[in-house]
C-alpha cells in the first residue's frame, strides 16, 4: 500500500511540451510512472515523447481514463490548468508550477471545495511512491520502497529526509511535497490522516518551515488522531521576521509563523522533534524500533 | 512589493476611497508651496519610507506655521529614519508628503489581507486605531472584528454590518464605511494586493470616514500582470544586495553573522543557516541558488556573498538531485577561480555523481574543504571561520 498514487495510477501531463514539462515527464516515464497523455491547447493530435497530445483535459480524460494530472504550465496560466483538470474528472492534481499569484490560488481553493478533487502544490516537488510511481521533479534514485511516510513544505529539504531514511534502511511508503506557497492544496493534516490509515506506513517524517500556523494545527491533530510515530523538523529558526525566505509562504508575519512557536507546539503535543535536519532519519529509526 | 503612503493614497483616490488632500515634495521650499496650496492651519509632514512606526520615530510631524513646515521637512529629507520596523540602519527619506491636517474624532483600524489559515481574503477591523494591531490582538482580542470573504460571492452585507458594529459607527458613517469596504475589496483584487492596511482609519469631527494612512503591499507573484504598479517600485527602500540578487534570479537575505551560505532550495538554505547556529556559528545570509546551480549563478552568488565584509568563511551545501554533482563541482571551481574567493570555502555535495564531484574539487588544488554530511559541513565551516 501507499497513499494517493501507486503503480496503477494513470497520469496526464499538462504543459508537457514545455522545457520543464518535457524534461520531467521523460524522467517520470523512465522511473516507471504511467504517464499516458499530454495536454497542450492547439497541439492536439501531435505526439510528444511518444505520448498522444490533446487540446483539452476533457478530451484527454475521455480518451485515456486517466485520473491524475501533473502540471508544468507557466504561472500565469496554471490556475486555469488546475481548474480545467478538476472540471474534467481528475481526482488528483499535482501542480509543480512556481510563482502562481496568490489571489488566483484563493479562487482555485474556493472552486475546489465543491468538487471531489485533491490538489498537491503548487510550488512543490510533487509526490512519489517508490518503485511504483513518481509524479514531479524529485530525483527518483534517492528513494527506496519502505515504511516511512514523508510530508514536507520544502523540496531539497525533503530530499534530505528521504535520503536519510534510505541510508538507514527504512525506506519510504509515499513522499508528498505539499509546497511552499501560502495558499495551496493538501496540507500536513490531510497527508497525516492518509498515512495513519495506510497499513504500509509505520511512521511519518514531517518537515515544516516558517510561515502560517499549519504546523501548530498539525501538532494538535497528531496528538489526538495519529497513533504512529511522527518526527518533525522546522526550518527557519534563524530567519528574521518580515522577510520572505525564498518560498512565497516562508515568512514570519503579523506575529505568526516563527519556527520556535512551531517547535513549541509540536513538543507540547508530544511529537518527536529534531533541532538538526541531520537527525531526522536517525530519530525515525529509533522510534520505529521502539 | 511595498508601496509608499503617497502611492497607496493615489490608488485609494482612483478607487473612490476618501483620503486627505496631500502633495509630494522633495525640498523644504516645495513643502511650503504645497502647504500654501493646501490651505488651512495644520499640516502633517510625513517621511515616505517603507516601514511602519514612523510617528514614534519622528517621521510624522504636525506643522502649524510655514516655518514649521519648512523646518520639519528640512529635518527629515536626506536622513535615514529608524523605526521599529526599518532595521538598525534605517531607511532613506528622499520624499516627504505634505498633507492637509484632519480634525480627528475617532481613530480606527482596518486592514485586508490574504488569510492563509482559511485560504481567503479577510478584513480585520478594530476600534483601537493608531496602535500596533499585533499588540491589540494580544492584549484586547475582543476589540478585533474579522470577516473572511468567499471568493465567488464577494463581501456580503451582513459582513459589512458586523464590521461596522464592531467599530461602533453610526448610520451615516456605516453607509460611508460600506462603500469604502467595497472599494478596497475591488482595489485589492484588481491590484493583486497581499495587504492593504489603513491605520488609522478616522472619523472626522464632521462625521466623515477617511483613510488617514495607507499601506499597500503588492503580491510578488502577480507583478507580471501589474506593469503600472511595478513602475512604482522604489529600490532605495530595499537592501542593495538583496535587490541585486533578485535581479539575477537568486533569493538572498542578509543577516548579521560571518558564515556565508550558498544552498540549492529555500528549505535546505534555511536548514543550513539553522545548523550553523545550532553548532555555535552565526550565519551571514540566506541564499538559494536554485535547482540549476550553474557556473553563472554560482559566480554571481559568490560576488554577492563576498561583498559582505563580515564574511570569514563560506559553506556551499548542494543536494544534487536532477542536477549532477560533478557539474556543480565544475561550476564551483570555475567560479572560485574567476572571482578570486579569499576566504575558506567548505563544500558539501550529495546526490547524483557525488564521488566524481568530490574528486574534481580535490584535484582543483583550490583551497576548498570538502565535507561528508550536514553536521560535518557545519562544524568544518565554523572552524574555518575562526581562523
Amino acid at each position: 500500500m501507499s497513499i494517493l498514487i501507486n503503480k496503477e495510477s494513470r497520469i496526464i501531463c499538462q504543459g508537457i511540451t514545455g522545457n520543464q514539462g518535457s524534461f520531467h515527464t521523460q524522467k517520470c516515464l523512465e522511473y516507471g510512472s504511467q504517464v499516458v497523455a499530454g495536454v497542450n491547447p492547439g497541439r492536439g493530435g501531435e505526439k510528444h515523447l511518444g505520448l498522444p497530445i490533446f487540446n483539452t483535459m476533457r478530451e484527454a480524460v475521455n480518451q485515456t481514463g486517466a485520473r491524475v494530472s501533473m502540471i508544468y504550465v507557466p504561472a500565469p496560466f496554471a490556475a486555469d490548468a488546475i481548474l480545467e483538470a478538476a472540471d474534467s474528472g481528475i481526482e488528483l492534481v499535482v501542480c509543480i508550477t512556481e510563482g502562481i499569484p496568490v489571489l488566483d490560488m484563493v479562487k482555485v481553493k474556493s472552486a475546489l471545495r465543491s468538487v471531489d478533487c485533491r490538489l498537491i502544490g503548487p510550488n512543490c516537488p510533487g509526490i512519489i511512491t517508490p518503485k511504483e510511481c513518481k509524479i514531479g521533479i524529485m530525483p527518483g534514485f534517492i528513494h527506496m520502497k519502505g515504511d516511512i511516510g514523508v510530508v514536507s513544505r520544502s523540496g531539497t529539504l525533503t530530499y534530505e529526509a528521504v535520503y536519510q531514511t534510505t541510508q538507514n534502511g527504512l525506506g519510504q511508503s509515499t513522499c508528498v511535497g505539499i509546497g511552499g506557497d501560502p495558499v495551496r492544496g493538501m496540507g500536513f493534516i490531510d497527508c497525516l490522516a492518509l498515512f495513519q490509515n495506510d497499513p504500509q506506513t509505520k511512521g511519518v517524517v514531517m518537515v515544516g518551515e516558517i510561515g502560517g500556523t499549519e504546523e501548530e494545527e498539525a501538532a494538535a491533530y497528531i496528538q489526538s488522531e495519529i497513533s504512529k510515530p511522527v518526527v518533525a523538523y522546522i526550518a527557519g529558526v534563524t530567519a528574521p521576521a518580515g522577510k520572505r525566505m525564498g518560498h512565497a509562504g516562508a515568512i514570519i508575519a503579523g506575529g505568526k509563523g516563527s519556527a520556535e512557536d512551531k517547535f513549541k507546539a509540536l513538543d507540547a503535543a508530544g511529537v518527536a522533534t529534531v533541532r538538526s535536519p541531520a537527525e531526522l532519519g536517525q530519530m525515525m529509526l529509533q522510534l520505529v524500533k521502539d | 512589493m511595498n508601496l509608499h503612503e503617497y502611492q497607496s493614497k493615489q490608488l485609494f483616490r482612483e478607487y473612490g476611497i476618501a483620503v486627505p488632500e496631500g502633495i509630494l515634495v522633495d525640498t523644504p521650499e516645495a513643502a511650503v508651496r504645497a502647504a500654501e496650496k493646501l490651505g488651512g492651519d495644520l499640516w502633517a509632514i510625513k517621511a515616505q519610507v517603507h516601514a511602519g512606526g514612523r510617528g514614534k520615530a519622528g517621521g510624522v510631524k504636525f506643522a502649524r506655521s510655514m516655518d514649521e513646515v519648512h523646518r520639519y521637512t528640512a529635518e527629515m529629507l536626506g536622513t535615514r529614519l529608524v523605526t521599529h520596523q526599518s532595521g538598525a540602519e534605517g531607511l532613506p527619506v528622499n520624499l516627504v508628503y505634505v498633507e492637509f491636517g484632519s480634525s480627528i474624532d475617532r481613530e480606527l483600524y482596518l486592514s485586508m489581507l490574504v488569510d492563509r489559515e482559511v485560504s481567503q481574503i479577510s478584513f480585520i477591523a478594530s476600534e483601537a486605531g493608531g496602535m500596533d494591531i499585533e499588540q491589540v490582538a494580544d492584549d484586547t482580542p475582543e476589540k478585533i472584528v474579522t470577516a473572511s470573504v468567499v471568493a465567488a460571492c464577494g463581501i456580503q452585507s451582513y459582513q459589512v454590518r458586523e464590521l461596522a458594529d464592531g467599530l461602533n459607527l453610526d448610520k451615516s458613517q456605516s453607509r460611508q464605511f460600506a462603500e469604502l469596504l467595497s472599494n478596497i475589496y475591488r482595489l485589492f483584487q484588481e491590484c493583486d494586493a497581499s495587504l492593504v492596511e489603513v491605520n488609522p482609519l478616522i472619523v472626522t469631527k464632521g462625521g466623515d470616514v477617511v483613510a488617514l494612512d495607507a499601506k499597500i503591499t503588492i503580491e510578488e507573484n502577480a507583478l507580471f500582470r501589474q506593469e503600472r504598479l511595478v513602475k512604482m517600485r522604489d529600490v532605495s527602500q530595499e537592501n542593495a544586495a538583496e535587490w541585486e540578487a533578485e535581479e539575477n534570479g537568486l533569493n538572498y537575505v542578509s543577516l548579521d553573522g560571518n558564515i556565508a551560505c550558498m544552498v540549492n532550495g529555500a528549505g535546505l538554505a534555511m536548514a543550513t543557516m539553522d545548523l550553523i547556529k545550532l553548532h555555535g556559528g552565526q550565519p551571514a545570509n540566506f541564499l538559494d541558488v536554485g535547482g540549476g546551480a550553474t557556473v553563472d549563478r554560482v559566480a554571481t552568488a559568490f560576488k554577492i556573498i563576498m561583498a559582505n565584509e563580515n564574511v570569514t568563511a563560506i559553506l556551499i551545501n548542494i543536494f544534487g538531485g536532477i542536477v549532477r554533482c560533478d557539474l556543480i563541482a565544475e561550476g564551483i571551481i570555475t567560479a572560485v577561480r574567476e572571482i578570486g574567493v579569499t576566504c575558506p570555502v567548505v563544500v558539501r555535495l550529495e546526490g547524483t555523481n557525488v564521488e566524481k564531484g568530490k574528486v574534481l574539487l580535490a584535484e582543483s588544488k583550490l583551497d576548498i574543504i570538502t565535507a561528508d554530511d550536514l553536521t560535518d559541513a557545519a562544524l568544518k565551516v565554523i572552524t574555518a571561520s575562526e581562523c
